[in-house]
């Protein structure tokens, strides 16, 4: 798979990252090596191997089903460049 | 235990231009979990709450916080998994779905597409007219919520609230089983009622706990049944999915719109395309969601900050021998036990709290089928009347089973019942002390009904001989005398000594 100008293009507006015209062909090598890297890596027969999810041997954390966090507006809020009453003010979203 | 056996329903049909065309529609039911936290962080779930108050740094997508699971919530899928007869995977796994919306500050929702906690299962939905239709579910995955988002509290500036961000989803999806509108009402109301019998979801539609996309398309008769001979989906058409429909009227009414949109597509030479669509109950139409479409690609990914979701057998094993008796169950048990229709079971199971009412009232009366017109005729319709909840009735159990007691051992008559049981309902008491006190008892003395029929005849012989010349003005009599007995005097009893009397 080899990714052209208008896929890096794609991929940049999907994450939501400005990339400039000219930038796009370098950002598609660059994508274009790394997918390379895993297409060596697929060479590799994997059938019967677990895929690893950690390096140590350990099981999911669990929490408790008990109220803990919270009441805490003014901190959830405080990086917020538009707030008002209580909620995040933001641009018109609407369907 | 009586097995429930019942017809399949015909598909609903449309009668297009050209041909008849029939309805596949399959659903994705959004349940929320009920918990007291969130599904990976310790705020409360609580409704209703200040805005952003029931916010941790997790929901809030802050940097470097990390999502811990809450048990209880793994808990509640596999109950319900079980509730739905279905496979439950000892493994599952997590993974994030990449999308950018104001309401979903991590910029992605933790999901599990690639291995969901809960495999198939099956839901049986009766359609009330001696049909069911066995509905099968393809997975149940958990999820997480999203925020809430309000448009119409600034003309340029939309408000967001993340209370219900993190919160815990089930995703309960089902394969394209349905076949009409009706059907999947009928589907998403037994779904509901299965989630409130055990107790993981609390079903409020208006908040939004239960919410509903619905995919719809069309096929000519017969393709189906080779779909699910084949599994092959080409025998059928192109779906369309309606988004998020909290409303069992809106649900039908958006399916209803949308075949008929597809069929009058495909019977004018076009094809559907597959796309996500809105449902706008004001206009009655379904529209397309374009901007949806364009940020479809969702990237899934394993989350890494979660490692698998492993639980042990015997872990399920304790859930499944605490799940409570659910609706299927319990009617088939009302039908065996009480000899009750299948109708009134069904009324009667359709609640918990319902049920476990009429089963207090019929074990304390003695008498299932009496107990059940009771409940459904007068007790349902009387509380309908005050706008109260079962729970909140005026009228114990063991109040109602005194009042049908009175009637069976012919204390009292059926209509001084119904007055018994108003007073009963606005006063309260004990229904015994109460008939003792007021006199209401039924009068069996013949020595006391003879009495006033005597003295009926005697003062009227105008009447009298009337009815020795026509039988049927003997009703007079009989209206004459419940008349002169307060209504008291038994019917029956009446009734034959009137007869007796002018055939003299």
């Amino acid at each position: 798979m080899s990714i052209d100008i208008e896929t890096a293009a794609r991929v940049a507006k999907l994450a939501r990252i400005k990339v400039e015209e000219e930038d796009l062909p370098a950002l598609a090598g660059e994508f274009n090596a790394i997918l390379g890297f895993i297409e060596q890596l697929q060479e590799l027969n994997v059938d019967d191997v677990e895929p690893m999810t950690s390096v140590t041997p350990m099981r999911l954390k669990r929490r408790e089903d008990v109220v803990t966090d919270g009441n805490q507006q003014a901190k959830v809020l405080a990086n917020a460049p538009d707030a008002r009453e209580g909620f995040f003010a933001v641009p018109k979203v609407v369907e | 235990m009586l097995d429930l056996t019942y017809e399949t329903p015909k598909p609903k049909t449309i009668a297009g231009a050209k041909q008849d065309w029939e309805l596949v529609i399959g659903m994705e039911v959004h349940a929320q979990v009920s918990s007291n936290a969130k599904l990976f962080s310790g705020a409360s779930t609580r409704f209703g709450a200040e805005p952003n108050s029931n916010v941790a740094f997790v929901d809030a997508g802050m940097p470097g916080m990390l999502p811990v699971i809450n048990e209880y919530c793994v808990a509640q899928a596999v109950r319900t998994g079980l509730g739905l007869k279905a496979e439950i995977h000892l493994t599952s796994a997590f993974d994030r779905k990449n999308y950018f919306y104001p309401d979903l500050p991590q910029g992605y929702q933790i999901s599990q597409l690639y291995h969901p906690i809960v495999g198939e299962g099956e839901v049986l939905v009766e359609m009330g007219d001696g049909t069911a239709r066995l509905v099968r579910i393809e997975r149940i995955h958990l999820e997480q919520d999203a925020g809430k988002s309000i448009h119409d509290m600034d003309p340029a500036m939309s408000f967001v609230d993340l209370n219900r961000t993190g919160v815990a989803l089930m995703e309960i999806v089902s394969r394209p089983d349905i076949r009409g509108p009706e059907e999947a009402a009928a589907y998403v109301t037994k779904l509901r009622q299965i989630l409130r019998y055990l107790g993981t979801c609390d079903g409020n539609m208006q908040n939004g706990n239960l919410r509903a996309d619905v995919n719809v398309s069309i096929c000519t008769p017969g393709a189906y049944e080779k779909y699910r001979e084949t599994g092959d989906f080409s025998h059928l058409g192109t779906r369309c999915e309606i988004k998020n429909m909290n409303s069992m009227r809106f649900i039908q009414a958006a399916i209803e719109y949308e075949a008929r949109r597809q069929i009058k597509i495909v019977e004018g030479g076009g094809e559907v395309t597959q796309e996500t669509r809105l449902y706008d109950p004001d206009k009655n139409e379904t529209r397309s969601m374009r901007s949806k479409e364009e940020a479809h690609d969702y990237r899934y990914f394993p989350d890494p900050d979660l490692l698998p979701l492993e639980i042990e057998q015997a872990w399920v094993d304790d859930i499944a021998a605490s799940l409570p008796e659910l609706p299927d169950q319990k009617k088939a048990r009302f039908i065996a036990d009480f000899g009750l229709s299948d109708y009134d079971a069904s009324v009667l199971t359709a609640d918990t709290a319902d049920a476990a009412y009429f089963e207090a009232v019929a074990g304390a009366a003695g008498d299932g089928k009496l107990a059940a017109n009771w409940v459904i005729n007068e007790l349902f319709g009387r509380l309908k009347k005050d706008d109260l909840d079962i729970t909140a009735s005026p009228v114990s159990p063991a109040q109602l089973a005194g009042i049908i007691r009175l009637i069976k051992s012919d204390a009292i008559s059926g209509k001084i019942a119904k007055d018994l049981f108003e007073i009963v309902f606005t006063e309260g008491g004990d229904p015994e002390q109460i008939v003792e006190e007021r006199g209401m008892k039924q009068v069996t003395d013949t020595g006391a009904i003879e009495a006033a029929v005597d003295e009926i005849i005697a003062a009227n012989p105008a009447q009298v001989a009337k009815a020795k010349e026509n039988p049927k003005l003997a009703g007079w009599f009989v209206g004459q005398v419940m008349k002169a007995t307060g209504g008291k005097a038994n019917p029956k009893a009446v009734n034959e000594l009137v007869a007796k009397k002018l055939a003299e």
